[in-house]
């Protein structure tokens, strides 16, 4: 009678799984066994090596610059914003409208956000114009390319601070006012006790949200290529060329670069986690 | 105090600006198909446009059979792993999780290396996108429907409904899913704003829906594209309106919110 419960609680549970080894694991599984398959079939480390190939690592370089700019950018700019609406004195409504912004603003990536910044940034967009014409100052003689490491930089920044805003507004309501009068009356300074209470508690989240906005955006590949059409050499832009035709005339080292991103992706997601999980000991006790 | 409020109120200014400036420049770009004065011609031709609405009625259309699919696997699931299987829930979390850990151009490469030979031949099937979108509204989906279970009694409402003679469709569709329902509709108006302009899966497996429409017109078009950038935008808006309004005066809002791309 268990046994024929327990398989009765399984069976609840079965489609579910199913479903992520159909369309997660399974697919996930063959472009791994792909990186390691020899043209001929049998087992090879040649395409793993492949990927130390100049053009190939210029690319990672490329696109850990990008989301390293950005995550932190991105990572500090949130952080100051939300701190100013949560603890900075301002109107309880600035925070709801804050919140409200940065959910849009965090989902609206893509190609339409592209479109937006070719409209302000771009050769003829509302700021390179007004920055030409009221300041005489002409960006794009002074090296400026939209379509370059820092446009797509300042791209992906518009759904990078909204991301961190959101998640780490949670973490700094968990900031217990107590402490900040605890820390006074033992004549702690402002320095003082951010240096020694606030940003101790702050910092593990403070990283793994910055983690996650790296994951983000090394993943992006719809942004990048609604701002370049494909000329950027992304490491996203260069798996999605594989998949459309051959480009790298060896589809193993298509899988092969497909393995890389997943391997960052996972190293920095539980980074992620890991870090998230300290900080929300101390939330958790504090509260 | 004075210096706080002065610091606080530019960092706000600066967030506003970086989110209000493109918005601005997008618009007004949009309005200036007709060369010295402001019109709605480049909005008039998006609109006229049949491949707009064909690729846009496609999108629609994939994103409630994404919502269906996304219903069905997880309201189950969830309220299975909530009354009876708790040990199951890391494992649950982690794979709603994955992708994060599997961006988009990855995953769409494993389906279509997965599903593209016999006897799997999948690849030119709209299952697989819906599929492939299911995936990508899982954390959207899971985290909705786990908070609006954790704000009801599971276990008091399953007995109440057994006691009453209920099967367990019974209990699923009338007792827990009722119950649900804002957190399902927040779930469902998310998976929408992420599915309707999608442009990863919906290009690279080749089918006619709105994000590879939208980036074909930014290949051939100038003014056009800002126009949809702009109703875009507003889809977005409406989206997330949809889901404060219903889920107003409830706790955990803000996370609900999150996305990553």
């Amino acid at each position: 009678m268990p046994s024929r419960r327990v398989l009765g609680d399984w069976l609840g549970v079965a489609p579910f799984f199913l479903f992520a080894v159909a369309f997660i694991f399974w697919p996930a599984m063959t472009l791994f066994v792909g990186a390691f398959r020899a043209p001929q079939g049998g087992f090879t480390f040649a395409n793993i090596v492949a990927l130390f190939q100049p053009f190939i690592l210029d690319a990672y370089w490329l696109t850990i610059r990008v989301s390293l700019v950005t995550a932190v950018g991105g990572g500090i700019f949130g952080f100051l914003v939300a701190y100013a609406a949560i603890l900075g004195g301002l109107p309880r409504g600035v925070r709801t409208v804050l919140t409200t912004f940065s959910g849009v603003a965090s989902n609206f990536a893509g190609i339409p956000l592209a479109f937006a910044f070719i409209a302000t940034l771009g050769r003829v967009g509302l700021v390179t114009v007004l920055l030409r014409d009221l300041l005489g100052l002409n960006i794009y003689d002074r090296g400026f390319n939209l379509y370059s490491f820092w446009g797509l930089s300042l791209t992906y920044m518009y759904f990078q601070f909204p991301l961190m805003v959101l998640i780490i507004s949670p973490a700094l309501d968990g900031l217990r006012r107590e402490w900040r009068e605890a820390a006074n009356n033992l004549g702690a300074s402002n320095m003082q006790y951010w240096r020694y209470v606030a940003l101790p508690i702050l910092l593990p989240s403070l990283l793994g949200t910055m983690i996650l906005l790296f994951g983000n955006a090394f993943g992006a590949y719809a942004t990048a290529y609604g701002l370049t059409g494909g000329s950027l050499n992304l490491i996203p832009i260069l798996i999605g060329q594989q998949v459309r035709g051959d480009v790298l005339h060896n589809p193993g080292l298509g899988y092969a670069l497909a393995l890389g991103m997943v391997v960052v992706m996972a190293v920095s997601i539980a980074a992620s986690a890991w870090l998230q999980s300290r900080t929300s000991r101390w939330i958790r006790r504090g509260a | 105090m004075g210096a706080r409020r002065f610091w606080s109120w530019l960092w706000i200014t600066l967030g506003a600006l970086y989110f209000l400036v493109p918005l601005y420049a997008t618009l007004h770009f949009s309005l200036q198909a007709k060369r010295g004065t402001l019109s709605l011609l480049a909005y008039q031709n998006v609109l006229a446009d049949p491949q707009f609405y064909r690729t846009f009625a496609f999108s629609l259309q994939m994103a409630a059979a994404t919502i269906v699919t996304g219903i069905v696997l997880i309201v189950p699931t969830a309220y299975w792993v909530h009354l009876r299987l708790p040990k199951l829930r890391p494992a649950v979390e982690l794979i709603t999780l994955m992708p994060f850990v599997i961006p988009a151009v990855v995953l769409v490469f494993g389906l279509i290396r997965a599903y593209s030979r016999p006897p799997l031949l999948l690849v030119s099937s709209p299952a697989l996108l819906v599929g492939g979108y299911t995936v990508l509204s899982l954390p959207y989906m899971y985290r909705a429907v786990d908070t609006g279970l954790r704000a009801i009694d599971v276990r008091t409402l399953t007995e109440a409904a057994q006691s009453l003679g209920a099967s367990w469709p019974t209990i699923l569709w009338r007792v827990i899913l009722p119950n649900l329902r804002v957190a399902v509709l927040s779930g469902s108006f998310l998976t929408l704003a992420i599915v309707v302009g999608e442009f990863t899966l919906a290009a690279l497996l080749a089918w006619p829906a709105f994000g590879p429409y939208m980036a074909l017109l930014g290949q051939n078009r100038a003014y056009e594209p800002a126009a949809l950038a702009i109703m875009s935008f507003g889809l977005t808006w409406l989206a997330m309106g949809v889901i404060l309004w219903i889920g107003r005066g409830r706790q955990g809002g803000p996370s609900e919110l999150t996305g990553t791309h």
